[in-house]
């Protein structure tokens, strides 16, 4: 017998049980239907998918003339969901501000949103929590690749004091066939110092806040035209600084934007007044305060946009700064920008400060 | 006035008839094809028909066969993709690699629901598939971008997947 013969018995013995133990094509084909069905049913499973994690941030670089410059990480936020079924959810947004907290740290750590959000019927919804308030464009939607500049705008930083959040509860709906969405809600307010009437430190960020006095925000948006967006908001407060017979009583805000983006044209345009009731903020001229903004830009490729920006606001009557900006965004994916502008500001005093400004920002 | 909206938010959450669906999937199917959709088929996404598929998407597709409904030249597609964190499910209509309908079938995300309406919808009947993306520019939603983007990615997939089934 050849040397050779085991080997070669071996092997037959071999292929005889492999041709056995193999399915056939059809049988294969079955078992990978089967394997798939499963696949797609566990893909299915809202067991698997109800917790969401993202996130966005922006890091900043201020060159100013005649005067420090500055690099700052000033976001860095976490956002935690879960869906509890198809209609009711949880949503919250965690920030860092300034990268750094605690005792004699230029950072914050925020709490900015925490709600429950229930779906009524398609499109109407209550909510209830720490939520932003609906006023402005960037107050709910401030992600940087979504807005040109590397610093917020001013109007929705020091009239609007994006990001703005109060402890409440919210209805809203929309009227799909009109274009329209809307908004009401009930909610904690600031307590501004009757010593400055300064809006953006009114914000008590429902931290052990003040709540002797409630207010109100309703808004309403329209879509109805491809790439347009109207809205006004309206908010009252029972007394701005929560302190009676301080001076400072009922206040008013009313804000109204548009956006309109056409090809590769936009154009953003913001107005904000507060109307302030009180002896101490008309003797202070705080008694209105506000500020608008328009802003053109033109994206001729999804990589890249310019803009222009001019501001103008007054804190205090007759005291008006103005900003005038121009940049571009650079977009290395449409969820990761880069960005440069040129900031000239006047302020009331006729004093001027300019800046180069760069920064990169992300979301997920 | 806190207590007159309280009163308000819970008589309306009393009276309200919890539903998501904007348009059943079934609905939309019958809508498609004149009542009576034919029966579904399946198309395997599966060698360069992926790859295509990863290319406007910019992930692998979640599942490697599909569900389609055909009946000559004209097909509808039932796709999911997530907008920001939650799945968006969308019906597309394709006849002669056109698309001619497309619906938000289910809405899941907290913000960005303006995507429903009809003013958005009836900007892709027309378009076409070029390239990875559609052949037509789709005015964003300010405030809706990461669902819109959804919306835009999902009507170029059913375009590929209606070409290739």
């Amino acid at each position: 017998m050849s040397k050779l013969a085991p080997l070669g018995i071996a092997a037959g013995l071999a292929l005889s049980l492999t041709a056995q133990a193999s399915p056939s094509v059809e049988e294969l084909a079955e078992i990978v239907a089967a394997q798939q069905e499963q696949i797609d049913a566990l893909q299915q499973n809202p067991s698997a998918s109800r917790t969401h994690i993202g996130g966005y941030g922006e890091l900043h670089v201020n060159l100013v003339k005649d005067a420090d410059n500055e690099v700052d990480f000033h976001r860095f936020v976490l956002f935690f969901g879960h869906d509890f079924n198809n209609k009711l959810r949880f949503r919250s947004e965690f920030e860092l501000e300034h990268s750094l907290a605690g005792d004699g740290a230029p950072g914050e750590v925020e709490l900015e949103q925490a709600y429950i959000e229930y779906d009524l019927a398609p499109g109407r919804y209550v909510r209830g929590g720490l939520m932003l308030v609906p006023v402005g464009i960037l107050n709910e939607t401030h992600e940087p690749p979504t807005f040109y500049g590397v610093e917020r705008n001013r109007i929705e930083s020091r009239i609007l004091p994006a990001t703005w959040w109060e402890a409440g509860m919210a209805y809203g709906g929309t009227l799909a066939e009109a274009g329209l969405s809307y908004d009401v809600v009930v909610h904690s307010g600031l307590a501004v110092d009757p010593a400055n009437i300064a809006i953006r430190s009114g914000r008590q960020k429902v931290a052990e806040a003040t709540a002797n006095d409630w207010a109100g925000t309703a808004r309403i948006r329209y879509h109805g035209v491809p790439g347009l967006q109207l809205a006004a908001s309206l908010q009252y407060q029972e007394d701005l600084s929560q302190a009676a017979d301080d001076g400072v009583d009922d206040a008013l805000l009313y804000t109204a934007h548009a956006i309109y983006n056409r090809g590769i044209f936009g154009l953003r345009a913001l107005f904000a007044q507060w109307d302030i009731n009180g002896d101490v903020a008309a003797a202070a001229e705080r008694d209105r305060i506000g500020g608008w903004y328009i802003e053109p830009s033109v994206r001729p490729d999804p990589r890249w946009g310019v803009f222009l920006r001019y501001e103008a606001l007054e804190q205090q009557r007759s005291q008006e700064e103005t900003n005038t900006i121009a940049g571009v965004n650079y977009w290395l994916h449409e969820h990761v920008v880069i960005k440069a502008d040129y900031t000239v500001r006047d302020n009331p005093d006729d004093s001027e400060v300019k800046s180069v400004n760069l920064g990169f920002g992300y979301q997920f | 006035m806190i207590r007159t909206l309280l009163a308000l938010l819970l008589a309306l959450a009393g009276t309200a008839h919890a539903e998501d669906i904007i348009l059943a999937p079934d609905d939309f199917l019958a809508s498609a094809f004149g009542g009576s959709p034919p029966p579904a088929q399946t198309l395997w996404v599966t060698g360069e028909l992926r790859e295509s598929a990863q290319a406007i998407l910019g992930h692998p597709p979640r599942s490697l066969r599909v569900r389609y409904w055909r009946d000559s030249e004209r097909s509808a597609w039932i796709l999911e993709a997530i907008g920001k964190e939650s799945p968006i499910t969308a019906g597309f209509v394709v006849e002669n690699g056109e698309l001619r309908e497309a619906e938000v079938l289910i809405y899941r995300e907290s913000r960005g629901g303006e995507i429903r309406f009809p003013s958005f919808l009836r900007q892709f009947p027309g378009l076409r598939l070029e390239q990875s993306g559609l052949s037509g520019h789709v005015d964003n939603i300010s405030s809706a971008t990461l669902s819109v983007n959804a919306m835009k990615k999902m009507a170029a997939l059913a375009l590929l997947l209606a070409s290739r089934s």
